[in-house]
């Protein structure tokens, strides 16, 4: 009895002495206060592990948070589980993260279909799934699905951003496209001609699809280069990219060359293509490149840098993927401080729904991050680039919201 | 030689007053019992990852019908998966019907699919029959992306499936119900090919597969056979497929990569070619080794998974099912009839 | 007429790329009777250690040769060491044997080497030859290197005693033991030099596709079909089987059928010509004896 009432003293005089914080104290699982728990998915193995290194650029960065002492005294607990880009696997793997591994939210699980096939379950659980990273549009539908944001600039906006380019500067362009055959090239397609209106059947003179297992695309940019096109619209993810510049160049074929985003990394892309035959690539620019000569004195290419080399030495500098880890893994780190110690599902969300002019300093000066209740798209905006044969040079305003 | 089809020495030894024969009925009864109180027991998200590895087991039955017993090798039992799922996927989403009603329709395309698919496979022996396959692994995904079906197939987005609930009234869960159901299918499937490798036909297929000429002048007509198995292992993939579509509640041409025909074909080798018990031994290794890859290394879980692979070949040469079979017989103290090894004629 | 030029032409390089991979797939098969999946990551891997040699400053031509001699080793090694426990398996644990090679092989080279794309030099001029417009000068070398590997192969497997002896002891291991032949070794040897094979093979391809973990999976799917085109057993056959799936393949997605499923329309086709020709072009046809 005594000791009871020694407790409930000492409540009352904490509860007094800081009621705001005590009465903030809020958890849903995967939260206490020592821990917050984040499940992702990443192909680590299979034909699409190459990206596999954005999750582990993912886990580098919460080690160095971790490191620091966490958010609010809390640890991240970061686990990534492998779903080798499969819908089925991811399927079993997010119910693992969710029922088993009880993960407060979901954050920078990849790619279309892996994300369609959870995409429900998510939401009928309630569960932040959040960062997602992929380009489609469908991440954006709070309506429906308040639980889902994406991360990456929608595919579809960016396409619009080219057709208005075209439509500007070149409007009786002849446009060939070159895309690959799944939700991402097909998204980035519809964008464009979606952007071109009813110029869009007039315009566009020959589109030709590769498959991941192609050896090559040398054929389609034979088959493109022949419909007498001076455009090329190039939806193509690295390895792809670099052949299909090498083969535009060595063909003599000098056509106004739009480059998607997914490929503008000067290092793993460019270099390999060879500089020299990357001169005049447009592209719409929003993240800093590693290895773009114009960022070697900034201080943030600087701290990515010494981070990069500190936390994920086995990685590659040169793959700008990393750095889409690095951002996914800062937005998440931002949510979680703007969360403060209300650590429920719904706050996740109302947090990550709440982003005001966030500008992240690996992101390119201007391009800020926005959200709010019914704005569901996080990057709207972006840079027209230009490639000089040494660095991406940008110009025109910064486009989109 | 599955365990099936080898019977038991005939020389009744009993133990406790019950033969042998008897014995295998309760242990059956009651691993079946175990099977169906399982998703009482364990978690929602367990009992999905068990689910899976019931369909797995259907497909591999199927497989093992066309490749174990008949000695086709198929390199490509993951586009007729595909094939069920689609089937039952766009049953459900744009006729509305009923997921268990897909089953069936799922189960005949596949049939006469693989039957058709049979009849060219008859002209094709061994490597060559396995690369033609493979080939129809490899073009899947990209039919099932093709532009003028897409509105059937949805395309590259695939299509997402409600989850049914249990009916009757029964307060289980979603996960509990789909589970109890494909039980229920898994058995039929079963029974079906029990029925069909014990008797008559499942001797006709082995004979085909280990003396195609005598067999043929024993009177079997092997091309009717040999196409015929390929339609009812199609119809059993099928099946699965559908099955496996309801369950994950989407299918997209992702799903469905020549990878998955492959893993398919290490079930079997895995689990134990020509053994209807092995199906289940593949299918937990499907489901549950590359998880355990993925535990061990983030770094390189296929390599993890690889070694798992070899090890499974070096040290169960007959599969899983032939190690259970030999170390029950050296149990029981019978002198094991040397390596088990049901293989001839190149499977 | 210039743009069918160009598919053509572009089609014989790609062939030419298919056609040194089905080659290796041959050898294999000709002295073992396997069908070798783990080929293509191989052949990847070997690229990487020729990679890691010329990034380091040895010259191209030394790197070659070291990483052919290594490769022919390593598949010695891998024949005695890993094969051997399942050499009289069924066909369906040895094909299981092979997938586990391919992923460790294409797993641990991203691990090592990352899964960023790496350009591997050329050891030809940057400039066509003959002036022509269609052909680089890599691709028509790779041509040539390609057709003098199957020059080289043909002239041993025909005239010398060691290659002899390794067709005997593929075709009658039993009746070869008899006569002296030390059948192990000679499967081992199958396995070193399709190695070999496979290393010329990935380092022609390198240049041309980018090297990265997953650089011969695609073409190893070309490669079977050129294998099943012009016979399993035949290296002939195979080298034909890559130019006619190359050629194919770009005519029918540029003029046929479109791109969307040119892959599809290209593998129906090989599976057309099969059944027409149950053992590809050139291949033996299996007889049974009773």
């Amino acid at each position: 009895m005594m000791k009871r009432l020694m407790l409930l003293m000492l409540g009352l005089a904490a509860a007094s002495s800081a009621p705001a914080v005590l009465a903030q104290k809020k958890y849903d699982t995967g939260a206490n206060d020592t821990e917050i728990r984040i499940g992702s998915t990443n192909p680590y193995s299979g034909p699409a592990s190459a990206y596999g290194t954005i999750g582990r650029t993912e886990a580098a960065y919460f080690r160095m948070i971790n490191d620091q002492g966490g958010i609010n005294g809390r640890k991240i607990t970061f686990i990534s589980l492998d779903d080798g880009y499969s819908p089925p696997r991811t399927v079993e793997q997010v119910r693992k993260l969710v029922e088993q591994d009880q993960v407060l939210f979901l954050a920078g699980t990849l790619g279309t279909p892996p994300n369609s096939a959870i995409h429900k379950y998510v939401n009928a659980r309630g569960i932040p799934h959040i960062f997602v990273n992929t380009g489609a549009t469908k991440w954006g539908d709070p309506k429906n699905f308040p639980w889902t944001m994406g991360f990456n600039i929608n595919y579809q906006a960016e396409g619009g951003i080219y057709a208005r380019y075209i439509l500007d500067t070149k409007p009786d362009a002849k446009i060939a496209i070159l895309f690959q055959n799944d939700d991402y090239g097909k998204d980035y397609v519809k964008g464009l001609k979606d952007g071109l209106g009813d110029k869009a059947a007039k315009m566009i003179v020959a589109e030709a699809s590769y498959e991941v297992t192609d050896p090559t695309v040398d054929s389609q940019i034979v088959t493109l280069k022949a419909s007498g096109a001076d455009t090329f619209y190039n939806v193509t993810t690295p390895k792809f990219a670099a052949q299909a510049i090498r083969k535009v160049h060595d063909m003599d074929w000098r056509p106004l060359h739009i480059l998607n985003n997914v490929s503008l990394s000067v290092g793993s892309v460019l270099t390999p293509a060879g500089l020299d035959k990357s001169v005049g690539l447009i592209t719409a620019a929003y993240y800093k490149d590693p290895l773009d000569p114009q960022w070697q004195n900034d201080p943030a290419m600087k701290e990515y840098s010494a981070w990069f080399r500190k936390y994920y030495p086995e990685g590659d500098i040169k793959d700008a993927f990393n750095v889409t880890g690095y951002l996914i893994a800062q937005g998440v780190v931002h949510v979680l401080k703007a969360c403060g110690d209300d650590l429920t599902r719904a706050n996740v969300m109302k947090q990550m729904a709440s982003i005001r002019d966030l500008q992240l300093p690996m992101m390119l000066p201007g391009i800020k991050w926005n959200t709010s209740a019914d704005d569901y798209f996080l990057i709207e905006s972006a840079q027209l680039a230009r490639f000089d044969g040494k660095e991406w040079v940008r110009f025109g305003p910064v486009l989109g919201k | 030689m599955n365990p099936a089809a080898a019977p038991l020495p005939a020389a009744p030894i009993r133990y406790a007053g019950l033969s042998a024969r008897t014995w295998k009925a309760i242990g059956l009864a009651a691993l079946l019992c175990a099977a169906a109180a399982l998703p009482f027991l364990v978690s929602s998200y367990r009992t999905f990852q068990f689910n899976l590895v019931l369909i797995y087991a259907i497909v591999l039955l199927g497989l093992n019908i066309l490749t174990g017993y008949n000695g086709q090798i198929s390199l490509g039992h993951g586009a007729f998966y595909a094939i069920g799922a689609y089937v039952a996927a766009i049953l459900m989403d744009q006729f509305g019907w009923p997921y268990w009603a897909t089953l069936p329709v799922a189960g005949a395309a596949c049939f006469v699919f693989g039957f058709l698919f049979g009849l060219p496979a008859l002209r094709l022996r061994g490597h060559y029959l396995a690369l033609a396959t493979f080939a129809l692994a490899v073009a899947m995904p990209q039919i099932l992306k093709y532009k003028h079906i897409e509105h059937w197939t949805g395309g590259v987005q695939g299509i997402v499936i409600l989850k049914p609930q249990a009916p009757f009234g029964l307060g289980i869960t979603p996960d509990q119900w789909l589970y109890l159901f494909t039980l229920a299918v898994l058995l039929v499937m079963f029974a079906i090919g029990w029925n069909l490798l014990r008797g008559r036909i499942g001797r006709a297929l082995v004979a085909i597969r280990d003396h195609p000429v005598a067999a043929e002048a024993m009177g079997v007509p092997a091309a009717l056979y040999k196409t015929l198995a390929f339609g009812v292992s199609a119809l059993f993939t099928g099946v699965a497929g559908a099955l496996g579509a309801v369950v994950v509640q989407f299918v997209a041409p992702d799903s469905f990569t020549a990878l998955l025909s492959i893993s398919f074909m290490i079930g079997i080798v895995i689990g134990g070619v020509a053994s209807i018990s092995g199906a289940f031994y593949g299918a937990l290794f499907l489901q549950f080794v590359p998880n355990f890859a993925d535990q061990i290394s983030k770094a390189a879980p296929w390599a993890i998974y690889g070694v798992f692979l070899l090890a499974f070949v070096y040290l169960m040469p007959a599969g899983v099912a032939g190690f259970v079979r030999l170390a029950w017989m050296r149990m029981r103290g019978l002198r094991g009839r040397g390596e088990t090894s049901p293989h001839r004629a190149g499977v | 007429m210039e743009a069918f030029l160009h598919q053509v032409f572009s089609g014989l390089a790609t062939g030419g790329i298919y056609a040194s991979l089905a080659l290796a797939l041959v050898m294999i098969y000709q002295s073992t009777n396997h069908i070798n999946f783990a080929q293509g990551e191989m052949a990847m891997f070997s690229t990487y250690l020729a990679w890691s040699m010329i990034d380091a400053g040895m010259p191209y031509w030394w790197a070659f040769l070291l990483t052919v001699s290594i490769s022919f080793v390593a598949g010695v090694a891998i024949e005695r060491i890993i094969i051997r426990p399942v050499e009289n398996a069924p066909v369906l644990s040895v094909v299981t044997v092979f997938v586990a090679l391919l992923v460790i092989f294409n797993s641990v080279a991203g691990w090592i080497f990352t899964y960023t794309i790496k350009t591997f030099p050329s050891p030809f001029p940057e400039q066509p030859l003959f002036g022509n417009r269609y052909v680089s000068s890599h691709e028509l070398g790779s041509i040539g290197i390609t057709l003098l590997v199957l020059l080289a192969l043909y002239l041993f497997f025909r005239f010398t005693p060691l290659g002899l002896a390794m067709r005997a002891a593929a075709q009658n291991p039993l009746s070869s033991r008899l006569a002296g032949i030390r059948v192990g070794w000679m499967l081992a040897l199958g396995w070193g030099l399709a190695a070999a094979v496979g290393a010329v093979a990935g380092m022609l391809v390198a240049p041309i596709v980018y090297l990265e973990p997953n650089m011969m999976s695609g073409v190893l799917l070309y490669a079977f079909a050129a294998a099943l085109v012009g016979g399993i057993d035949n290296p002939f056959g195979a080298v034909v089987g890559g130019f006619l799936v190359g050629v194919l393949e770009n005519l029918v997605g540029a003029y046929v059928i479109g791109t969307e499923l040119k892959l599809t329309v290209a593998l129906v086709l090989i599976v057309g010509v099969l059944l027409f020709k149950p053992a590809g072009m050139f291949g033996r046809v299996f007889v049974s004896r009773v």
